[in-house]
């Protein structure tokens, strides 16, 4: 019984420091000098200020950006937590019906034949982390038709940088299709800014 | 939906062709012979012994000795947890100035790591210091893993072993599990992470301007050292509260599908590892096969239900089905870079398996959906099941089933070669039954009295009865996954402690369940090792029932699903079968 209490008592501060400083500070030390852009978190720069994270989605409101899908967060990167809506709530059900009325009333004067069906889901539906950084082709090619209005571009070219800004299937194969909405609303913020 | 199925198929067909040579290699370790590391690690393997005062040669263990070194080595480190949950305003590596939580969520969340449950009333990135996060809850991950994986490796010894007492030794155990394997993976496992975008550093929070004119607070943290071992040892316990849906632990569909790999690899090769340690790959095969069936079934269950979408979705006027460019189904509470295949298949691996971790929000699944989780845990997390955890269990109905076949053929139980007597059968069943009887004793009471009210998200009807009865299977089978909206900590100013507090009744009864749940049955498990390694092998004959073949699959397979069945179906009709059988709201 002693010797298993010392040797407990000696595993425990051993193991505290070897696997719970030694490895990960180390794992830091190396992730800092050879992926410093990933392990702080992928920002990215507009004009030459940091303005968020490529993965982290955050907010768009008004009739110029691309928006994101809805968050029960409110887009927060330190607060995080699940919407929790269930499958035979009514709240659940009043939710989406809110979003989706929202949703048709916005696009629909500049895509004449978007109808309640034509919406995708990822549109109306609260993600899982609250930030997802993406939304699906379908959404994007919606909203496109507001974006060449308001920014009085080619609807051409605005698909053109959707797909620019798309992050297919790894390999083609795993995952599925999302736009990237903070990386295309910084495309075109440097193609075709607001006066 | 083919695309899906096609992701499906090629993680099952990779994870297949991963069984083998894991499972050779933990043989190797498990058995103390030379792999390819042995030049490396060999010499800090030695060093360990000196540092913890380990004299190999003169302690092999029996059973009462393996189980008592694990015993008190548990509680050490379960003070020593809690010391550090409770003194976080003196820390080092605490940019936020966090101070320490609630006694009761304290003793709570202490007692879910130690238990390798990682349920998690507290979220991670508005209440822990990174010191808390790192040497405290991270060293439970690697360590309560490996104590499973310990326990495993002492059964089948007691299982192989030719008349005699020892089953092993558990700090060698111990410390081969944890330099030969948990450690070498997540070392490279941690990298490849950062290498696609999972973050690791040690700032405080980013505080960024966003492009639409507002603000965003961007948590930072040694994410990924944490991320790639609360996968590999099946915990769990995200480091943020959303656990592997935010796209710093998760940020691509492959870290997804990586990750997906870690939570499975282990368990399922383990089978393979019991099938060369007892000397005959087809018994080892023949587990894998029930418990591959039982999780294949699983993923087409959720994945459907998935698709098709929820009642609150159609009702809303919402249409759920997939066209060019949109994946359909139903996406409350699912990132768009998963989509509802990887979705629906992670839901499944991450309760197959007592890991935990989730990449949406459980709540949010369908009813049908939702039932596959609790199925899973149902079954008493045997279906590859948690490492180490989910094989001695499995083993546990193995010894059950070949009872029940022994009875269906009029002889006397054996397995490979040992004679089951009473009181083998007597611990089995109590490891068997014992779960399950703290689940619905635990959720019974939760259910039937006001304390157990207010943790409720959904209230009183079939989905805040899902909730709580989730809870304690979860809890329980040292799982750690959530219908989240269920809670025991309130925290008024998140982020950070201040004004926080616990729900004393929830916290304190999960605690007392996980750490219950999880210990009673290793004794059931190290004491069964015991009475069978003290038996003589008798040699199989004409009439000894086979163990390794298509039809004991089958009866296996139908004792897992008749002890989980009848053990939870009232239960379970109550809350997610009521759901999935209605198209009503409430």
């Amino acid at each position: 019984m002693r010797r298993d209490l010392l040797t407990s008592l000696l595993a425990v501060v051993l193991m505290t420091v070897g696997l719970g400083l030694v490895y990960p500070l180390a794992i830091t030390g190396i992730a800092q000098v050879v992926f410093p852009g990933s392990a702080n978190g992928s920002k990215v720069s507009f004009e030459g200020r940091v303005v968020g994270s490529k993965l982290i989605g955050q907010e768009f409101k008004g009739r110029a950006f691309f928006h994101s899908r809805p968050s029960a967060t409110e887009y927060s990167g330190n607060v995080t937590f699940f919407g929790n809506g269930g499958p035979n709530n009514v709240e659940t059900r009043e939710s989406i019906r809110e979003k989706l009325a929202a949703y048709v009333k916005l696009e629909k004067p500049y895509y004449r034949s978007l109808t309640r069906a034509g919406v995708p889901v990822d549109a109306v539906t609260e993600s899982a982390s609250g930030v997802d950084p993406h939304i699906s082709e379908a959404n994007a090619g919606i909203q496109a038709h507001r974006i060449a209005a308001v920014r009085k571009l080619p609807l051409e070219q605005v698909e053109e940088l959707i797909s620019d800004h798309t992050d297919d299937r790894f390999l083609g194969v795993l995952g599925e299709p999302g736009v990237n909405v903070l990386q295309l609303n910084i495309a075109l913020e440097e193609e075709a800014p607001l006066k | 939906m083919v695309q899906g199925w096609a992701q499906i198929a090629i993680f099952i067909v990779v994870l297949v062709a991963l069984t083998k040579p894991v499972g050779v290699y933990m043989a190797r370790v498990f058995t103390n012979q030379r792999v390819f590391l042995t030049p490396i690690v060999g010499p800090i393997e030695r060093l360990a012994y000196r540092a913890l005062r380990v004299r190999l040669d003169a302690e092999e263990q029996d059973w009462k000795a393996y189980a008592r070194s694990l015993i008190v080595f548990s509680l050490l480190f379960w003070v020593a947890l809690y010391l550090i949950l409770r003194t976080q305003g003196i820390q080092p590596f605490n940019p936020e100035g966090f101070h320490s939580g609630p006694w009761d969520l304290s003793f709570n969340t202490t007692s879910s790591f130690i238990t390798n449950t990682n349920w998690q009333y507290y979220g991670g990135e508005t209440t822990l210091t990174y010191f808390a996060q790192m040497a405290g809850l991270a060293v439970q991950n690697f360590v309560s893993a490996a104590v499973g994986i310990a326990v495993l490796v002492a059964l089948i010894r007691g299982i192989v072993a030719r008349s005699g007492e020892s089953i092993g030794n558990f700090w060698q155990d111990l410390v081969r599990i944890l330099l030969y394997l948990l450690v070498p993976i997540s070392i490279i496992g941690a990298l490849f992470l950062v290498s696609q975008g999972v973050i690791q550093n040690l700032s405080s929070s980013t505080v960024v301007h966003t492009l639409g004119g507002g603000q965003q607070i961007l948590a930072q943290g040694p994410v990924a050292s944490q991320e790639v071992i609360k996968e590999l040892g099946t915990n769990g316990g995200g480091f943020f509260n959303v656990n592997s849906a935010y796209p710093f632990e998760n940020p691509t569909a492959l870290t997804n599908f990586f990750e997906l790999l870690l939570i499975l690899v282990i368990p399922a090769g383990l089978t393979y590892t019991y099938g060369r340690m007892v000397g005959n790959q087809r018994q080892g095969w023949a587990i894998f096969a029930a418990m591959f069936v039982l999780f294949v079934a699983g993923v087409v269950v959720v994945y459907m239900a998935e698709q098709h979408g929820s009642p609150a979705q159609h009702a809303a006027g919402l249409h759920t089905a997939a066209f060019d460019g949109s994946t359909g189904g139903n996406m409350v509470g699912k990132e768009q870079r998963f989509g509802i295949a990887n979705s629906a298949l992670w839901s499944a691996v991450t309760t197959v398996t007592s890991c935990g971790a989730v990449n949406a929000a459980f709540e949010s699944l369908t009813g049908l959906g939702g039932a596959v989780p609790f199925a899973n845990l149902g079954f008493s997390e045997v279906i590859f099941g948690g490492v180490g955890a989910g094989l001695y269990s499995m083993l546990l109905y193995v010894l059950l089933a070949v009872f029940i076949g022994g009875l269906m053929v009029g002889r006397t139980p054996e397995y490979l070669g040992k004679k089951i007597g009473a009181r083998e059968i007597k611990l089995v069943s109590l490891g068997v039954l014992f779960t399950p009887l703290v689940v619905l004793l635990s959720a019974g009471v939760a259910s039937a009295t006001e304390l157990g009210k207010r943790s409720l998200y959904a209230g009183i009807n079939p989905q805040g009865f899902s909730e709580n009865l989730y809870a304690y299977l979860s809890q329980a089978n040292n799982n750690g996954s959530a219908f989240a909206g269920y809670t025991g900590f309130i925290q008024p100013n998140a982020p950070g402690n201040h004004g926080a507090y616990g729900i004393s009744f929830a916290d304190l009864v999960g605690g007392v369940v996980m750490v219950g749940a999880r210990f009673a049955p290793i004794l059931f498990v190290l004491a069964v090792a015991g009475a069978l390694a003290g038996k003589k092998v008798s040699p199989a004959g004409l009439g000894t029932m086979r163990t390794d073949n298509p039809t004991f699959v089958f009866l296996l397979i139908g004792v897992v699903i008749l002890v989980g069945a009848l053990t939870f179906f009232p239960a379970l009709l109550l809350g997610p079968i009521a759901q999935s059988l209605s198209t009503r709201l409430f």
